[in-house]
């Protein structure tokens, strides 16, 4: 029995290819000091949006168009209540997961049964869209490190008081992270219903939302980490399945718990490093989670 | 332009007010929603806000409000101390799954066993294994600092697998012909949950959630360790003055919370629920964060909270009945109520003033 | 320790109802439970469409609602008995997953006639019902092994419970019968219902050299997969006609229409009686879809065949000689599986070299 690594490999890239886009996207925001947790809501928001909107004019490009739109708007809210009006973050990020799955259930039922356009090809037989997300790899890393805008927005990140006293506009740069956070799982959802299944059924993100949000702490808020994570959990359903397919026995539930216990391990072996070591390299953004209220 | 002041404490006119406020908006809310959709905005509101509790069939559902409320309440409790002390468990789902799988463990293990002390047997394995799953964020927050929202998310995740395995390998009924899921404990006396008094959906978990109200709020208003977590949670860096240790109220926060979840999760698989199934977790864990804040982490509020969250769940299948709505209200009403309570929540923390240039 | 009441509450819960379920119209007021959303393109959409039947079927004589989305456990008893006490007087309960529900309700409500599909436990006012799709499975596996070049077929499959396994032997069995050098690769995905987990499952199949597979998951992601990489495949639980005439072929369509009528008129002229009821093509449960023109005519003629044949009753999938995967005897010469046996199956046949799942 022989597992072709390189069709391993192509598989991979397509199912890692919706959590690549949401988990870079929240890499963005935490890195901001936003933690949201509605990264499936706007997924799933992405997902129907994407959808519709590709369905309506037949092309897939104005698909992604309109779910990054669609992701912009749910985001806007987590924005709105946890910026200026200063919610916890955790309880607005549920709610906004809750209110997505919710309302795209709603709505979504003139789509359902209706069949996408084709799909944008690409080079290498892989389609467009999974050419631009490895591409945002790189780009949010250099914009991240390599930028002037990018360390503006890890110093709010890391101490927003600091930054803040430092005349940087706090809540105006996490309003961009987030954003784009909310632009990027929107795309990555409108993946699934646009390129991996073709149509649109309620609740068709299945999870990957939550994943993304693993990811990202597996990452250590590390781009080029996203891009391992996404292929790790993204590689874990593809090689459990394809094992199967080889007509291997696979313990299907152990397995799909390693990345989550991985990205655990990940996570303390980072802290541990940060408490007990000199090195603070890949730690979580000092002020993640903590709202901001500049007195003056 | 207006500008944000932070109030010295919080009046308690706003903190009844505005959980009121925001009923009331996802009313109005969810009415445009309803209208925009074809539907009569006041039948459905209606519907699901009031037939539950006075409409034809109320002496049905007010009774199952209980049952629904029950773990919402016991979690919250556990998860308000926490949220007090600025410590986030919002793994109580994983939590709730895992005192289940541990209680029900018990009862199999002893099935066909007619015993007085298998129940419980069963309520200290379900406390134990929730708080056991607690305990992992915990230790790793005391030992290594690692972020505890993080792990304990994570260990949802890993808390879902293990139901799923239970349900298809170890836990699988023997005489199920190979369905997953395991014997159904409604049907194995000395390990069930049932309704204590016939009609009115008191089951022990109801009764649990009841004493961990009571509990909870002697502990946060009557004795030190309340003290302890509220300046902990308020100001971090007072209460190492005040002789607190960080690392014993992350544990007994995080451990407590596990306990109560697991608590939670032993009632519903021995009464209500009967088996773990694949899908054993049903949401319960992140709803009881929208309880705890919904009831602003006090127990009063808390069992308003999860009355009325028990509320939506039992007025969205009856709307679904008389109404055909679809089922994916519920969903959007808890968003948008819980939008609207952490929007509306800017009053009671923070006094409005107009900015001067 | 007695602490079960079930009377008391049957007394209130009888007191509840009296006012809503008497006094009006003469209408028979019927209830579904349904464990998905009607959108989800498959199992509930189809239970949906044949309650659509019964209302066209039975005018104005009838009336229907049903609660959507309703998770196993506690929360299917809860809707159960507000389905009663609104009035229904007869309720379908369409997930094997609501069976001891039902059960537990149904003994409240002896009044109310249960019916519930894919289980096994029945009571006086309780009947199951269940469709032999494995007769299904039998066509589509032979219109497989036909179509394949490669010799590989795969299978997706959710669960590892009796009615997949059915499914999966009885393709295999028919697939083998024409194709002798056929193989089959399986795939579990644990979900009825994923999307993105089918599609990828699809992908792994494909990557393995199967170029026809068959699944018994309920979204098209399969299919929309099938459509990229060339291969074929067939719809499943309702006709999927989008991916027409390829890369689906054909299709295994769950008509519940023609029970649901039937036990509904029994109800109305009050014949009806708990029994539990397992359908096939015969009765129309088990359709397969139109076979497109991307079949070859003999090929069509041949499944077709098939098909007429186990629907008159003159052959079994299931007929021996059979042999488990282990190599163990399992059927002689001539003789056929019991309804028993196939309700609790949890091995392979012989030839299928993919694992069991444990």
């Amino acid at each position: 029995m022989m597992i072709d690594p390189i069709a391993v490999f192509v598989l991979l890239l397509g199912a890692a290819t919706p959590i690549l886009f949401a988990a870079l996207g929240e890499l963005v925001v935490e890195r901001a000091g936003v933690l949201n947790l509605g990264v499936e809501g706007m997924m799933i928001g992405g997902a129907l949006a994407g959808f519709a909107a590709a369905h309506a004019t037949g092309s897939p490009a104005l698909g992604f168009v309109a779910a990054a739109f669609a992701g912009v708007a749910l985001s806007m809210i987590f924005a709105f209540l946890s910026l200026y009006l200063l919610s916890n973050q955790v309880a607005t990020g549920l709610a906004l997961t809750l209110f997505g799955l919710g309302l795209t259930a709603m709505f979504g039922k003139p789509y359902e049964g209706v069949k996408a356009p084709a799909m944008m090809a690409g080079p290498l037989g892989l389609n467009l869209m999974i050419w631009l997300g490895l591409a945002m790899v790189p780009v949010v890393w250099w914009a991240l490190t390599r930028t002037r805008p990018g360390l503006i927005l890890r110093a709010v990140g890391e101490n927003h008081d600091a930054a803040h006293a430092l005349g940087y506009p706090v809540r105006r740069v996490r309003l961009g992270a987030i954003a784009f956070g909310g632009a990027m799982a929107g795309m990555g959802g409108a993946y699934i219903s646009i390129a991996t299944v073709l149509q649109w059924t309620e609740g068709m993100t299945a999870g990957a939302g939550w994943i993304a949000l693993a990811i990202v702490v597996f990452a250590q808020w590390n781009p080029w980490g996203v891009l391992a994570g996404a292929w790790l959990f993204g590689g874990v359903t593809v090689l459990q399945l394809r094992l199967q397919a080889a007509g291997v026995a696979v313990p299907v539930q152990l397995l799909s718990m390693a990345p989550y216990l991985a990205t655990i391990l990940v996570l303390v072996l980072i802290s541990a490093r940060q408490k007990f070591g000199r090195s603070a390299g890949g730690a979580a953004p000092g002020s993640l989670g903590r709202p901001f209220h500049a007195l003056r | 332009m207006f500008r944000l002041e932070p109030r010295a404490s919080a009046p308690l006119l706003w903190q009844v007010a505005t959980p009121v406020l925001a009923v009331i908006a996802t009313m109005i809310a969810g009415g445009i929603l309803f209208a925009a959709l074809g539907f009569d905005p006041v039948a459905a509101i209606r519907t699901i806000f009031w037939d539950p509790l006075f409409g034809p069939a109320a002496s049905y559902s007010r009774p199952q409000l209980l049952v629904k409320a029950g773990p919402l309440i016991l979690i919250a409790c556990g998860l308000a101390l926490g949220f007090r002390a600025g410590i986030w468990n919002i793994g109580a789902e994983g939590q709730y799954i895992i005192g289940a799988i541990c209680g029900a463990a018990v009862a199999l293990a002893a099935y066909p066993a007619d015993a007085f002390w298998i129940f419980p047997a069963m309520i200290l394995a379900g406390a134990l294994g929730g708080w056991a799953w607690g305990m992992i964020p915990a230790v790793l927050r005391n030992w290594f600092g690692a972020s505890e929202i993080l792990v304990s998310l994570m260990l949802v995740y890993v808390a879902q697998k293990i139901a799923a395995w239970m349900a298809f390998g170890p836990m699988k009924n023997p005489e199920g012909f190979n369905f997953p899921g395991s014997r159904n404990l409604q049907q194995y006396e000395p390990a069930s949950n049932p309704e204590l008094i016939a009609g009115t959906g008191l089951h022990w978990g109801v009764i649990v959630a009841g004493i961990a109200l009571l509990v909870t709020w002697f502990v946060m208003s009557r004795h030190v360790l309340g003290f302890h977590i509220r300046t902990a949670g308020a100001a971090p860096r007072a209460a190492r003055f005040a002789g607190v240790r960080p690392e014993r109220l992350v544990a007994l926060c995080l451990g407590v919370s596990g306990a109560l979840a697991g608590l939670a999760g032993l009632f519903e698989v021995a009464g209500p629920a009967g088996q773990i199934t694949e899908s054993f977790g049903s949401g319960y864990g992140f709803t009881a964060i929208i309880v705890a804040f919904l009831g602003r982490l006090h127990p009063l509020g808390i069992l308003l909270a999860g009355l009325l969250m028990a509320l939506t769940y039992i007025g969205g299948e009856l709307a679904q009945l008389m109404l055909q709505l679809p089922a994916a209200t519920v969903q959007v009403f808890q968003g948008m109520l819980l939008f609207f309570l952490l929007g509306f929540d800017v009053l009671t923390r923070y006094r409005i003033r107009r900015r001067h240039a | 320790m007695k602490r079960r009441t079930l009377l008391g509450s049957a007394a209130a819960l009888v007191a509840a109802m009296a006012a809503p379920a008497f006094g009006q119209d003469e209408k028979l007021k019927i209830g579904f439970i349904y464990v998905g959303p009607v959108g989800d393109g498959g199992w509930t959409y189809q239970h949906d469409l044949a309650r659509q039947a019964v209302e066209k079927e039975f005018g104005d004589k009838v009336e229907t609602t049903f609660i959507e989305s309703v998770p196993e456990g506690a929360d299917a008893e809860r809707a159960l008995t507000q389905l009663a006490l609104a009035g229904n007087k007869m309720i379908f309960a369409t997930s094997f997953g609501f069976m001891d529900a039902t059960l537990n309700v149904a003994k409240k409500f002896p009044d109310i006639k249960f019916e519930h599909a894919t289980g096994y436990k029945r009571a006086e006012n309780v009947a199951t019902y269940d469709a032999r799709f494995y007769e299904g499975r039998a066509v589509i596996g032979t219109i497989a092994g036909r179509m394949t070049k490669s010799n590989k077929i795969g299978y997706i499959g959710s669960f590892p419970i009796p009615e997949v396994v059915q499914g999966i032997n009885s393709a295999y069995i028919h697939a083998k019968k024409v194709n002798p050098n056929v193989e089959m690769k399986v795939v579990w995905v644990y979900s009825w219902f994923d999307p993105a987990k089918e599609a990828d499952a699809a992908a792994a199949l494909i990557a393995e050299g199967v170029d026809v597979f068959m699944q018994h998951t309920d979204s098209t992601a399969p299919l929309a997969k099938a459509q990229e990489a060339g291969a074929l495949g067939f719809g499943q639980a309702s006709d999927m006609t989008s991916f027409a005439p390829s890369p689906r072929i054909s299709s295994i369509v769950d008509n519940w229409s023609p029970y649901y009528i039937k036990r509904v008129g029994q109800v109305l002229d009050g014949t009806w009686k708990s029994e539990a009821t397992w359908a096939g093509i015969g009765d129309g449960e088990v359709v397969i879809g139109d076979i497109t023109e991307a079949v070859p005519a003999e090929v069509k003629a041949e499944a077709e065949t098939l098909r007429d044949k186990i629907a008159k009753g003159e052959y079994h999938p299931f007929t021996g000689p059979l042999k488990k995967q282990d190599g163990s005897d399992w059927l002689a010469e001539g003789a056929t599986a019991t309804d028993e046996e196939l309700s609790g199956m949890n091995f392979y046949v012989e030839g299928i070299t993919a694992p069991m799942p444990q």
